[in-house]
């Protein structure tokens, strides 16, 4: 070996070495810093933020859907209600293969083959242990399931609750209906109460209220590992609402059962009234003049709200919607109708208020009315004309040469100053959605709603058609209603509502709420009697519009028939309701209050394109008065 | 004495004398410290496993042969070791080989040899042999190491790592290159020539990220961000995360880690038990064992730094080198330091051949300690 190479200096390399470890403790120190700075900053500064993450992942929360409130008719009849029913459901990680399971269910007729798709996509979109809901089963669904449950590993029945409406169609426009949960609801609701229910308020007083019935949600704890399987649960309680389990430390908030609603509705006549119009188009609504409590609010063709709240098909909804009647439509306060005649008691008290007429004041009525200055003849229902007429027999024959006058002589500025005092043109103010406005004409309101400039002037010819109620005008049967309460008790004006009281779901505490005043209209004591006499006239003297559908009443009711144009006939064209296509006939109107001496009813109804409102609309008014007086010992005459 | 006679010697070696003459060798402190982390790890390991006591007394089996590995091994005289390194080197790779012809398969690498009783890794085994062969090699010569040498050095280093990362096992691969490289760094080469290797290895970088596989190159992207795949590649960087960052400073107390207790953790027995004791004991109890680390490889710096001839010395720094950077590289992945690499936490993680391999490691730096001849230099 070269002895140059072998030589090794000790020392030196024993130096060099020593450097070097020196340096590389150094090193460590440094890297052992960054460490424990890490796991400072990891441990200390932002701990609260992984203890977070950590118990987000360690608890899972459950939630306990509140029971929906119930609702009641004003004589505690359930109009709605919770009924036990049975849930077919599947847990997913026990059935062997989904699309057998599926097809034998088919088989039975318990699942739909137009969702197939749907519940497949359903079931998947859950964990292997998550229950999954496929559907609702009547009473002869689930024992048919339940013997042939052992062929059905993973697929269950279980009790669940579903809301039912004992009455099924009756009062559906009013009440409204349940449905499942859609993405727009999830907009508009504060999800963590939803998180355990699948239905929601959807129309009428059960979306209005949906606050007040849905209660509030609860919620238990309950630890998961990482698979989402549960592996613990707090004790089975049922105690304070709110609880912590010793000894897990789960808590647990029980549900709050939403509130009962007692509602104005009297079901007798709200089912009386539908009986009454059975196969027709219309709306009936019928108000305590002393309250705005909306005693029925009947929109025909009505609906089964069963039918939705136990899941609707797609194909059952479309044909619904579709249907030429449209049930879904909510006539009494979202259709708007030309009021006809039954305008006429409004406007006779607009002119005996201004003074344009007095109660003496007689007018010729030879069948037709000319504008001075002008050619155009408005004719009268009556071709003959009815001859001299005062206000009185105005009203109760419903001439409407008188009225032509009696409105050109106030003027539109006027009617529409008046008609709006009663309401008309703007939404009453119903606690629920879906009012519309309605119509009543004016300078203002022409120049708004139309575009072309030469249509924007009010012609004085439109002053004298809105006198008969039609032209522009159009009203709501809810307006009419209220208004015609309102003429009832003499300008005294309630706000109409449908619900007047709540019961506390876990008390049973009842509370009534106030009604709600409106302006009140101040007239002459004389001028409102003058226009019930005429009303009571239409009613009761020879000649009145609605003599023979009302006779023989044991109360005394004050009322006004109307029959509204839908399309306008040309001039010296005759109305022949044999030529002329079914949805363009006349709709007919009836108006009433009863008893007169002390109004405790008023009632609009409304029936689209069956003629004149005497024959069509005033049975229906008589059906509902006799029925409110039945139990009434109600003796005068 | 018929039984043998304890003493405790003034270096605090213990010396113990079964045969009369021949004196058992023995660190105190290198001893005692081990026994507390392993102590501590079985504690965390128990929480780990969730009380399964098979993987327990598997475990408790490891730890006992790991032991009397220790303790046989500092028994070697450091001149017999030096003897026997080429052919210990020579037998690791050809080990190395075998693996890759017949290897056991599991966990998709090749990394087993199955001995009948117990499997095997091979590359456990290069972690030290790759060092005493640097430090063989360098013995001989003069140092600092001329450039032809560190060529000759680069190739003991490569040939095994080439063969692990081939099996594929990238972490111990980098493991052992870090063993042999700190032989080297020991060594005295000089700064520039460390720099110009660190400037090859940079340079270098994209040809090893060609030579990836998927799941590696998954590993480095997760690594730069682990939220964007947070249920799948990026799933245990963040859960640890999380454990480690809820146990706060005090920790969720024994067994009650809800991260590892309710699975969310992933691998917490083995590569991640240091997110479990983080969770259990805080920041005080990761302080604690990282304390212990330091002083086990304190205590090896300080046998190398006393250590008589440049084989112990060079072998001797390289072992403690190694040993911090284990603790390092994988408390450094579980806190999101450092990309994922499958090294597990030494002395505390499951797995026995990493346990036999350290305390042999542990093991030689006692012999170097207990075999000085009290001379001066």
């Amino acid at each position: 070996m070269n002895q140059a190479i072998q030589f090794k200096d000790h020392w030196k390399e024993k130096r060099l070495f020593l450097s070097r470890l020196i340096a590389a403790a150094v090193v460590i120190f440094l890297l052992t810093s960054v460490l424990v700075g890490r796991l400072f900053q990891l441990q200390i500064v932002e701990h609260q933020q992984f203890s977070d993450l950590s118990q987000g992942n360690r608890l899972r929360i459950e939630a306990l859907p509140p029971t929906r409130g119930l609702i009641f008719d004003r004589n505690g009849v359930v109009l709605a209600e919770n009924l036990p029913t049975w849930e077919l459901i599947v847990i997913p990680e026990e059935v062997a293969d989904l699309d057998d399971a599926l097809d034998a269910l088919e088989k039975l007729g318990l699942v739909d083959p137009d969702e197939r798709a749907d519940l497949t996509e359903l079931v998947r979109s859950h964990r292997g242990f998550e229950r999954v809901i496929l559907r609702n089963l009547s009473e002869e669904e689930a024992a048919r399931f339940a013997v042939r449950r052992h062929h059905f590993p993973g697929v269950d029945i279980r009790e669940g609750l579903v809301r039912h409406y004992p009455y099924g169609a009756a009062a559906a426009h009013a009440l409204g209906y349940v449905a499942r949960i859609s993405p727009a609801d999830l907009e508009r609701i504060e999800r963590s109460e939803y998180a355990g229910s699948f239905n929601i308020g959807k129309t009428g007083v059960e979306r209005s209220y949906e606050q007040v019935l849905h209660g509030a949600a609860g919620y238990r704890q309950q630890v998961v590992n990482a698979q989402g399987r549960v592996l613990l649960y707090p004790a089975a309680s049922i105690g304070s609402a709110e609880e912590s389990d010793s000894q897990t430390g789960l808590e647990t908030r029980w549900p709050t059962p939403g509130d009962n609603l007692v509602l104005a509705l009297d079901i007798r006549l709200q089912l009386v009234a539908e009986e009454a119009m059975e196969g027709m188009r219309g709306a009936a609504v019928a108000i305590d003049p002393a309250t705005g409590d909306v005693l029925a609010l009947v929109s025909a063709p009505s609906f089964d709200l069963n039918r939705f709240s136990t899941g609707l098909s797609q194909a059952d909804f479309r044909s619904l919607n579709t249907d030429r009647d449209k049930p879904l439509f909510n006539r009494a306060i979202t259709g708007s109708y030309p009021p006809g005649s039954v305008v006429k008691p409004f406007l006779g008290l607009a002119a005996l208020k201004y003074g344009v007429v007095d109660a003496d004041h007689r007018a010729m009525c030879p069948g037709y009315f000319v504008l001075p200055g002008h050619s155009h003849r408005y004719r009268d229902w009556k071709r003959q004309g009815h001859g001299l007429m005062d206000l009185h027999q105005a009203i109760v024959e419903s001439c409407d040469v008188y009225y032509y006058q009696l409105a050109v002589k106030l003027g539109i500025d006027a009617i529409n100053q008046f008609l709006s005092s009663f309401g008309f043109g703007a939404a009453t103010g119903l606690d629920i959605r879906g009012e519309t406005r309605g119509v009543v004409p004016s300078r203002d309101w022409k120049r708004q709603n139309f575009s072309r400039r030469e249509d924007q002037v009010w012609f004085p010819g439109e002053t004298v058609i809105t006198g008969i109620g039609q032209g522009f005008t159009l009203f709501t049967p809810l307006q009419l209603a209220h208004a015609t309460a309102t003429l009832a008790v003499r300008g005294t004006r309630f706000q109409p509502r449908l619900v007047i009281g709540t019961e506390d779901g876990v008390t049973g505490q009842v509370v009534m709420r106030e009604p709600q005043a409106q302006p009140e209209i101040e007239i002459d004591d004389e001028y409102w009697q003058r226009i019930h006499d005429a009303m009571i006239g239409v009613i009761e003297e020879v000649g009145g519009s609605a003599r023979t559908v009302m006779s023989g009443t044991a109360y005394r009711v004050a009322g006004k028939t109307g029959t509204a144009q839908v399309f306008s006939l040309a001039q010296d064209e005759e109305y022949d309701a044999e030529t002329i296509a079914e949805n363009l006939r006349d709709h007919g109107l009836f108006i009433a209050f009863a008893p007169v001496e002390a109004p405790g009813i008023a009632v609009a109804v409304v029936v689209e394109n069956r003629g004149g409102g005497s024959p069509t609309a005033a049975p229906v008014a008589r059906r509902i008065l006799d029925t409110y007086f039945q139990d009434t010992e109600y003796v005068d005459r | 004495m018929s039984i043998g006679s304890l003493e405790i010697g003034a270096g605090s070696e213990l010396t113990f004398k079964p045969f009369g003459s021949r004196s058992l060798v023995m660190d105190v402190p290198l001893l005692i410290t081990l026994l507390a982390v392993i102590g501590l790890g079985f504690v965390v390991l128990y929480s780990a496993v969730g009380g399964q006591t098979e993987l327990l007394v598997r475990q408790g089996i490891r730890i006992f042969v790991a032991l009397m590995v220790f303790v046989v091994v500092a028994q070697i005289q450091p001149r017999t070791l030096k003897l026997w390194t080429p052919w210990i080197f020579l037998f690791g790779v050809t080990l190395l080989v075998l693996v890759l012809v017949t290897g056991v398969v599991g966990q998709g690498a090749q990394r087993w040899l199955d001995l009948g009783i117990v499997r095997f890794q091979p590359s456990e085994l290069l972690k030290l042999a790759v060092p005493m062969m640097v430090a063989w090699f360098m013995h001989e010569r003069r140092l600092p190491p001329t450039f032809t040498q560190l060529l000759v050095v680069i190739l003991i280093i490569s040939i095994p790592a080439f063969l692990i990362a081939r099996q594929p096992d990238l972490g111990t691969a980098i493991l052992v290159v870090a063993a042999g490289g700190f032989a080297v760094l020991v060594s005295g080469v000089s700064v520039r020539v460390i720099s110009a290797l660190g400037l090859i290895g940079v340079v270098s970088a994209p040809l090893l990220w060609h030579f990836m596989r998927d799941y590696q190159r998954a590993r480095i992207l997760t690594f730069l961000n682990p939220e964007s795949d947070p249920l799948g590649a990026g799933y245990n960087i963040i859960q640890s995360k999380i454990a480690l960052g809820s146990g706060g400073l005090f920790g969720k107390g024994w067994l009650n880690g809800t991260q590892a207790h309710l699975e969310f953790l992933p691998e917490r027995s083995t590569d991640f038990i240091f997110a479990v004791m983080g969770e259990e004991f805080g920041l005080l109890g990761l302080l604690l064992l990282l304390a212990l680390y330091l002083l086990l490889v304190g205590r090896g710096l300080l046998i190398a730094a006393q250590a008589q001839d440049t084989f112990t010395r060079l072998l001797a720094g390289a072992l403690s080198l190694t040993f911090f950077f284990y603790v390092f590289v994988n408390a450094g992945m579980v806190c999101g330091l450092l990309p994922i690499v499958g090294v597990p936490l030494p002395l505390v993680s499951a797995g026995g051949t990493s346990m036999v391999a350290l305390m042999a490691g542990f093991g030689m730096l006692a012999a170097i300690q207990g075999n000085r001849k009290l001379l001066a230099p």
